[in-house]
């Protein structure tokens, strides 16, 4: 994988554990949708065949020596992007849940707003989505307790599918919450004044392999999430990042 | 109330015993023995000095002057188990901006002697 040659290239992650089913036909969607556009997998110590896959679906791989989760995953491929020099950077999870045809589009509004993050959204235009009861009240509550803090209505505040520009990738290459990171990132956005969209996106079902957050992790995952968007309320280094 | 504070000094010399026993192994560093020696020391020495236990516990309004120990024990435990938490959080922090520096690095090595 090159530089990037300008401050509008684009580079598409994908974090990937235990994907070996899935992941080949996600780069190969994913390419097909943005030619031109490098893929780089990010490999949180699969045990499975997923960084083989990876390579040889034509993405570059970046392996993590061992198990980080789901936020060391991601944080390092914004590190890796940064030190790179792009401008942009769209998650797609390697799960095969997001439809790679909605790329262009989160793209676009990051272009065209200026704003920091875009989040693809299932919900928006009152769609109906793929998703458990259980995740469903979750949303609901995590939307119920975002609102007054972001000052907006976030309606799918567990998205992955997200693009953020460097602006973003600067502040996430410091700070990035490391366990279930969708909902925090909002608040360490909204710390440093950041601004975010939701465009409406749709949302498969996932290929293959089950979801990390089990029915017996649903309560620690509710309560590490709430813990974890209070103390990103009051964290003292946000005071340093207002413009 | 002696079967007790006896006890509880038999406990403190075990604990500074496993203690100085790691620290000669070097399975325990020494800045991280620390904690451990003074609460095994502190507790030593109230279960010994009848006097200063019945200080303390007057001084926290007890009647019974063991349960001054006892809730004494159970605080340096707390301050001790909270210090390395914070010890713990530092170094899985460590950890991680290691762990991405290295791929980070093996990658750009890689397609350096691709490019090469």
């Amino acid at each position: 994988m090159k530089r990037a040659s300008g401050p509008n290239e684009v580079l598409i992650i994908i974090p990937a554990f235990n994907e070996e089913a899935a992941i080949a036909t996600v780069i190969q969607d994913v390419r097909s949708v943005m030619q031109t556009a490098p893929v780089l997998v990010i490999d949180d110590a699969s045990i499975d065949t997923t960084c083989a896959q990876a390579v040889s679906a034509g993405a570059d791989v970046l392996r993590l020596p061992h198990h980080l989760g789901l936020g060391g995953c991601v944080q390092a491929g914004y590190k890796l992007a940064f030190e790179l020099g792009y401008g942009y950077v769209i998650r797609v999870d390697g799960d095969g849940q997001h439809d790679p045809r909605d790329i262009p589009r989160i793209l676009e509004t990051l272009q065209k707003t200026g704003y920091q993050m875009v989040i693809g959204s299932r919900f928006n235009d009152g769609a109906t989505a793929h998703t458990s009861f259980a995740r469903a009240m979750g949303i609901r509550l995590f939307r119920l307790v975002l609102r007054p803090i972001l000052g907006k209505q976030v309606r799918d505040p567990t998205s992955g599918f997200v693009g953020v520009n460097r602006e973003a990738l600067s502040v996430f290459t410091k700070s990035f919450p490391l366990e279930y990171p969708e909902i925090e990132t909002l608040v360490v956005l909204q710390r440093r004044r950041f601004q975010f969209q939701e465009i409406p996106v749709k949302m498969r079902p996932r290929q293959a392999g089950r979801s990390s957050i089990t029915a017996a992790k649903s309560l620690y995952y509710l309560v590490h999430v709430l813990l974890g968007v209070f103390v990103n309320v009051l964290k003292f280094e946000g005071r340093r990042w207002r413009k | 109330m002696d079967r007790l504070l006896n006890a509880m000094t038999v406990l403190s010399l075990v604990l500074m015993a496993i203690i100085l026993f790691s620290l000669r192994r070097s399975h325990i560093r020494v800045e991280y023995s620390v904690s451990w020696l003074a609460a095994s020391f502190i507790i030593l020495v109230l279960s010994r000095s009848h006097a200063l236990l019945a200080w303390l516990a007057g001084f926290l309004g007890l009647t019974y002057p063991p349960l001054a120990l006892v809730m004494l024990v159970f605080c340096v435990f707390l301050v001790v188990f909270y210090r390395f938490s914070v010890i713990i959080s530092d170094l899985k922090d460590a950890n991680i901006a290691l762990a991405q520096r290295l791929a980070i690095v093996e990658f750009q090595l890689e397609h350096s002697h691709e490019k090469q």
